[in-house]
């Protein structure tokens, strides 16, 4: 059962994934995002993880795919943008080497991975639960924990600083 | 025994679904009529009794019209916005516990329809997720007014969604889980939330207005400058289900109010109405039921006060809007956790 629905699953993320990037209307391509979003959370829930499936939704699928179609929506695509990105050579280059890097990042972050198999007897069936989540955030990577926070703190300074208006700016 | 549990889940989410459709359409009704009793007029009364049959009547009325898709629209997401915005809105009553346990023989039935230990993001992520609907429909309809609701409809939703959540957070430090039902089960007797979450349930119920979209933040939808915002372009039951999707998120957010602040299914001096029968199972029964008669009270009070609200206040400007949710509520919000952290500390500090 947990098997053929992990198939399922993974088919599906896969299937919009490409879904994603063959589009031909910028909004189809969010929208499959969402729909990838949606079939990692239920990878996260066959592996017991609820809070992570949860989060992952609210976060990604509820927050900022909004954002995303929200900008989309004004840009209103569909007609001019994909013609141009077409002809220019620059563009195709530039897309070819991004990729190739990322795809020697993916090797080189796989190559160590040690697929080990847990031990069925001492496995706990409930490491993902909310509860043991938060206590070992808050205790084996407490640091890592604060730093992120750090981290988003400047982010969200940065974006105050853009955003604020300026002295002697014209608002329209 | 696990047939029984399941035939019998089966029953409660049909009954939990058509309780909330049912809901839904008479709070069209009662949307009405005390508009009606507001502004001092007398409101729907010529189908059926007192206008009691006026909802069927209007259900009659928007399945007959015509169904008009506009030429430029983009038809395959047209329908699909406001199928996303009922799914989302149906999905949500799910996680809320609308009763105690019944017991009946050996078995005892929970009234929850799942109780997963992440009922609150459940609901959370659900709601977020009702955005899409407006979003999607607003776009396909390739109007500018209706793309100009969807809009608004996103960012005031996604400004107060941030504000709900941290408010969220104070409530979650002291009950200690994310399961609704846990939450519920705490606030035994009048031992309700809201003696400890004042301002906390302030902010929640501001931004559940901005939520699901009533006056005073109904911007989206906003005729005087709007049209009809993001379903402009809907006509027949697509308008409606649009419509009907607002009523049942009104219904929703009414429960998660009731049960997150005013102790859900619990009220004054029902353990000694339970140490009042003789008969455990008995008393038990007895306080389920009233338990969940007193749930639904305070969901209908609830929802009333969206409506007395609605024909009381003006709508706010946008930008009104936008400073009342990231300048003051969120600042409010943070102050509500760092008090509630503060109270909690010193509460451990003086009873240990």
């Amino acid at each position: 059962m947990t098997e053929s629905l992990f198939f399922f699953f993974a088919s599906l993320t896969l299937l919009c994934a490409i879904m994603v990037v063959i589009s031909k209307n910028p909004v189809y391509s969010v929208i499959f995002l969402i729909l990838t979003f949606f079939s990692i959370s239920a990878h996260y829930i066959l592996l017991n993880a609820q809070f992570l499936a949860a989060v992952n939704i609210i976060v990604y699928a509820g927050a900022i795919m909004v954002l995303f179609l929200f900008v989309l929506m004004f840009i209103n695509t569909g007609k001019n943008v994909e013609s141009t990105l077409k002809k220019n050579v620059l563009a195709k280059i530039a897309g070819t080497v991004a990729g190739g890097l990322l795809f020697i990042v993916v090797v080189a972050a796989l190559k160590d991975v040690a697929l080990g198999h847990p031990d069925p007897a001492t496995y706990d069936s409930q490491v993902g639960m909310v509860e043991n989540l938060g206590k070992v955030l808050f205790t084996k990577y407490m640091l890592p924990f604060q730093l992120v926070a750090v981290l988003f703190l400047v982010s969200m300074v940065g974006a105050v600083m853009i955003g604020k208006r300026e002295t002697g700016e014209q608002n329209f | 025994m696990d047939s029984v549990l399941l035939i019998y889940k089966g029953i409660y989410i049909l009954a939990i679904f058509g309780i909330s459709l049912l809901i839904a359409t008479y709070s069209t009704y009662f949307e009405r009529k005390i508009a009606a009793f507001i502004q001092d007029r007398v409101g729907p009364n010529r189908a059926g009794p007192m206008g009691l049959l006026q909802p069927l009547a209007d259900a009659g009325k928007l399945f007959f019209k015509e169904e008009f898709i506009p030429a430029k629209a983009n038809k395959g997401l047209f329908i699909l916005g406001p199928g996303i915005a009922m799914l989302v809105a149906a999905m949500s009553s799910a996680v809320i516990p609308f009763g105690d346990t019944l017991i009946i023989g050996e078995t005892s039935f929970d009234l929850i329809a799942i109780d997963v230990n992440i009922g609150i993001l459940y609901i959370f992520g659900v709601v977020s997720l009702g955005v899409y609907g407006l979003m999607i429909g607003g776009w396909a309809s390739n109007n500018k007014f209706s793309l100009l609701g969807a809009i608004r409809a996103a960012s005031q939703n996604i400004s107060y969604e941030l504000a709900m959540g941290l408010s969220l957070i104070a409530v979650l430090m002291l009950s200690g889980s994310l399961s609704l039902k846990v939450i519920a089960e705490q606030q035994t007797g009048f031992n309700w939330n809201i003696w400890y979450q004042p301002l906390g349930f302030l902010i929640f119920l501001i931004c559940a207005f901005a939520e699901t979209n009533r006056t005073p933040f109904d911007l989206p939808e906003s005729e005087a400058e709007l049209i009809g915002g993001y379903h402009t372009e809907y006509s027949s039951m697509k308008l409606g289900m649009y419509l009907f999707a607002e009523y049942i998120n009104i219904f929703v957010v009414s429960a998660v109010m009731s049960t997150l602040y005013f102790g859900a299914y619990n009220f004054p001096f029902m353990e000694n109405l339970r140490n009042a029968f003789d008969d455990p199972v008995l008393g038990n029964n007895v306080v389920t039921i009233i338990g969940v008669a007193v749930m639904f009270a305070k969901i209908f009070a609830f929802i009333f006060f969206f409506m007395w609200v609605r024909w009381t206040l003006p709508r706010f400007r946008y930008d009104q809007l936008m400073k009342l949710g990231w300048n003051i509520l969120i600042p409010l919000a943070i102050l509500n956790i760092l008090l509630t952290g503060g109270g909690i500390l010193l509460y451990e500090h003086f009873t240990k």
